[in-house]
Parts: structure tokens; sequence; C-alpha cells
């Protein structure tokens, strides 16, 4: 990556240190050029905060976090953006957790990630989200574009699914999907079919933007114009393709291995969070569940949609014990259908569970990527919260969207 | 001279205390001193790796937050040394401060749980109280086996 210029992370912690995580959270901050700073206070801002902020805690260090939230709100540091992590598994902590990331998301500017890490969190874990902080901060203007100029491409290096698209003045012109085998040759292979959809040649592209996994590899190859994390750019792509690019919104991406769960404002991040602990909350879930019941992905969803999730019994969210639970279902008599809601159900539940509780949900709610168009993970979304859900054309080419998107920013470049 | 066990486990004021009057001491300082000061170990701010919560394993689950443990593999060995303890209830922050609640709830049962000879008091909040708090921590140091007279504590 270019050098970019620093950003400053204050962060907002508790346990790191006692983790062994501190070293991790340090050498992804400067794998995205910015710096870990911890915002000064004195003991007595320390004792104050409980009656100030008004959340009484047992743990002196999670009062540090309150008070060192306040001196930020207060103006007190200089500072670009939060990274608010606790322990995995601490109920106090993730009580405060919430509560400073909403009060710094009610009361300023910064853009916030949290985090709960364990003593296996490592940079390469953390690199995608403060990226993703470190972009919002440094790439306002370029996040803030609402148009697509031009000739330009993006391609989507995703984990399960590689896409690319071609577009031309504020329209797709191409697509191509392929699974993900080899990195560069499936996103060659993505390409070369969005170039032929569009009936153009490589050196007609004015704009290349890349993202995803596989982004860096591929950016490099491709001598990209804009490598840039899937957070800001599917927010992006998710906000321009429902033709919501002002106010509030709320961006859910399930995706083949993680979950992206993002508040947008004015189609850029505000809080998001990205999980990818569990599997029986990606798409790859719904994708094993297909071929057990001998369906294609693509004709899941209809069946979902038909089917009644409360007739079959989940006992476990695992990929593995669920899937048992849906084999244990059908064996006793379980419709297709039924089984088949029940496994879109079950995972949005569980990014319902891990993921919405961590950012507002402000309506629209927009879902995209591959999982968006099996039609019973939207509705399974809609029972679940009682609110409309908008799946825009072209959801899973969201990323590669806003890849192009904003690759137009670089064309006069 | 016994291993005494203080809390808080970062309290310089005990640490003192019991060094004063011919015991050793078992504080976090030195515990977190030697990870600073041994070579090859680069993971600041005190130097504990991914490595060491997993041996907190022996005090606290895997279901415990990872911070618990990486803690108790710094402090679960002074307790398995101590001889006796000092627990001083609710201190105020700049007497020592234990960041993690959870923690010093582990650390006080264990102490408790090994049936040393344990003083406990209030931390004081008034002069009289500070005297009373000191008297008392040098009768229990003083009837600690190989104490010294403490007499330039007065």
């Amino acid at each position: 990556m270019a050098k970019e210029n620093l950003v400053k992370i204050a962060q907002l912690s508790c346990g790191s240190e006692y983790s062994g995580i501190q070293k991790e959270i340090e050498t992804a901050a400067s794998m995205v050029d910015a710096e870990i700073i911890f915002p000064e206070l004195t003991i007595d801002d320390v004792k104050a905060v409980e009656e100030s902020f008004g959340l009484q805690v047992a743990s002196p260090d999670l009062k540090l976090m309150m008070a060192r939230a306040q001196a930020l709100v207060d103006g007190k540091t200089n500072a670009d953006a939060v990274l608010i992590a606790t322990c995995f598994r601490c109920a106090e902590a993730a009580l405060v957790r919430n509560e400073i990331r909403r009060y710094i998301h009610e009361n300023s500017k910064f853009p916030v990630i949290s985090y709960s890490f364990t003593e296996r969190t490592t940079a390469a874990t953390l690199l995608t989200r403060l990226e993703a902080l470190t972009t919002t901060a440094r790439r306002r203007n370029l996040l803030a574009r609402e148009h697509q100029e031009g000739l330009t491409a993006g391609i989507d290096s995703g984990s399960t699914t590689t896409k690319a698209v071609i577009m031309k003045d504020d329209k797709v012109v191409g697509t191509g999907w392929v699974p993900t085998v080899k990195v560069m040759e499936s996103a060659t292979e993505a390409l070369d079919n969005a170039m032929k959809e569009a009936g153009i040649t490589r050196d007609a592209i004015q704009a290349l933007g890349v993202t995803g996994y596989g982004r860096f590899l591929i950016g490099d190859e491709f001598k990209a114009d804009l490598i840039q994390e899937e957070i800001t750019v599917n927010s992006k792509g998710a906000v321009y393709l429902a033709g919501h690019q002002k106010g509030q919104a709320t961006v859910i991406d399930i995706g083949g291995m993680d979950n992206k769960a993002i508040s947008v404002q004015d189609g850029i991040p505000g809080m998001f969070t990205m999980g990818g602990i569990c599997a029986g909350a990606s798409g790859r879930f719904l994708e094993m569940t297909s071929k057990r019941l001998g369906v294609d992905i693509t004709e899941l969803g209809a069946l979902a949609v038909k089917g009644m999730q409360e007739h079959v019994e989940m006992n476990s969210y695992c990929i593995v014990f669920g899937i048992q639970s849906l084999v244990n279902s059908l064996a006793k008599g379980s419709m297709p259908q039924d089984v088949a809601s029940a496994a879109c159900y079950s995972v949005v539940e569980q990014v319902f569970e891990q993921q919405l509780q961590e950012v507002e949900v402000k309506e629209p709610l927009i879902m995209v990527g591959g999982s968006s168009l099996i039609e019973g993970v939207p509705k399974a979304m809609h029972d679940l919260l009682k609110i409309d859900v908008t799946v825009p054309p072209y959801s899973q080419y969201i990323g590669a969207v806003g890849a192009a998107l904003l690759a137009s920013g670089f064309i006069n470049k | 001279m016994v291993k005494v066990f203080i809390y808080p486990s970062n309290s310089l004021i005990l640490s003192d205390l019991v060094d004063r009057f011919g015991h050793e001491p078992l504080a976090m300082m030195q515990e977190i001193g030697k990870k600073i000061r041994t070579a090859g170990l680069d993971s600041p701010p005190i130097n504990i790796t991914p490595e060491d919560p997993k041996l907190g394993l022996k005090y606290a689950a895997v279901e415990v937050p990872a911070g618990v443990r990486g803690r108790m593999a710094l402090l679960g060995p002074l307790l398995e040394d101590a001889e006796a303890g000092i627990i001083v209830k609710e201190p105020d922050i700049s007497f020592g401060c234990m960041g993690c609640a959870r923690t010093n709830e582990l650390i006080n049962f264990l102490v408790r749980a090994k049936k040393v000879p344990l003083l406990e008091l209030n931390y004081p909040t008034t002069e009289d109280e500070a005297k009373a708090f000191v008297h008392k921590i040098r009768g229990f140091l003083n009837g600690l086996p190989g104490a010294k007279s403490g007499k330039e504590d007065e």
C-alpha cells in the first residue's frame, strides 16, 4: 500500500494488554498508516466518570474507558477515529462497550468500530476493520461521490465468489461472476466476462477499483487505481444501488465467510461490525443446506419463502450441528421448504443476535451480497426486525459496483 | 520471613509495608518487571504474549475472558507461593488499581481458599482510620514468623 496521511485512532479498551494482543492492534494500525493513541486523563476524571456518564461498573479499567470516551467527545484529545475493544465473553465490558459506542456516535463525528477480542485475535483479523476505519477518516471526499462517471471497472474478490462489473455513465453495462478458486485467475475470468458483456476491451477501462479478500493481490497485478476494503466500498455500493445516498441507512452483507453490519450516514460508515467467528452465520451454511436438500443454491430462497421455520427444531447455531438438526428434521418427516426456511432464519437470527446489537439499525435496511438473493433471507430479516428490507438490483455485485463507482474519482488523476 | 500476597497486587504502599517488616511482598510489579526485562519478548506495554492467557487456563476456564486469564497467568503463581495475605477492600484507585473486577473477585477468593494467615481490612477514608490501618497491618506482619521489629516505621 502507498503511504497515506497518518490517522490517529483513539483506543478505548479493557484487557487488551493482558490478553497479549496489544501488539497485534498496533501492528494492524501501522499496516494502514495509523497510530494508536490513548486519551490522556487525570485520576479525578476517572473517579468522576460514573456520575457524569451515568453507568456504574465494578472494573476500574472500564471506568477508564468511559472517561476516555468523554475526553474524546469533549474535544480534549486530537484523534481521527475510535477503536473500542474489550474481552470477548465479558458481560460488564459488553455493556460499557455498547454504551460508549452509542455515546460517541451520538455526540461526535468520529468513525467508530467496536471489537471483542480473544487471545487469538491477530493483526490480520483486525486489518480490514482498521483499514475501513482509516478509510472513513481519510477519504471522506472520495466516499461522498454519488455518481459514476466515464468507463470504469470494479472487482470484488470474495472468499467464495469473485464478482466484476463494468460501469459507464452511471450504469452497469457488464457483469461477471465466478466461484473463487485461484484468486488471480478467478478475477481475470470475472473481469473478462464483464468486459465481454459490455463489449469492451481492457484498454478502454479508464479506472479500476478492487475490493474483497483478494484486493491486495489483484490490485497489484491489475495496477488498480483504488484498492479498498469491503466495508466502505460495499456501503457505498449499497446506498448507490438502493437510491438512498443521503441520510441514514443500515447495510447488511451476509457473505460466504463473514458478515458485515454497517450503520451508514450519507453513504459513509459510522459504526460497523464484521462477524467471522461462526460459519453457521454465513452464506456457507445456506450453501450446505441447499446441497443437503438437493436443490441449487439459487432455488433455496424460493423454497424457503414457502416454508415455516417454526416447524423445524434447530438446536444449534453451529454449522455442523445445525446441519445435523436439519437432517434430523428431514428424517422425522419435515418438509424441505420448512427446513430451507429454518436455515435462512437461523442465519439471520445469528446476525441479529451477534451483530445488529452492535450497530444502530436505522431504516432503510439494505441487504446485499449473494445471500440477499436467497429470498428466504431478507424475508427472515423482515420477520425478525419487523421492518421493510430493501434488496437493490445487482445486490450480489455490490462490492464491484462500489469499487467501480469510487474508482471513477481517479479518472482524471 | 514469609511471602505475603497483597491486594491490590500493584499497591506500592502495601508492598513497601510488607518489605519494611521483614517479609517478601508478592506483587504484580515484580512479575511484570520480569517480563519487561526478558530479552526476546516484545509485546508492549507489559510484554504479555498470546500464550499467557493459555497459562491462565490453570486458574480460569476458557469461557472466562482472555484478559482475566492473562492476569491470572501473572497472579496465579504468586498466589501459589503465598504464605500469608493482606486484602484491602474497596481501595482508592490511587492506592493500587486492579483494572478487572472479575480477576479481583477470583484472586480474593483464591487467597482466602488457601487458608493462610490473612488480614482483610477496609480502605481508610480519614486520617485516624489511616493510622489504625497501618497499625493493624503492622500487628499482622509482626505476628508472622521472622518479622523485623518494624521500629523504623514508627
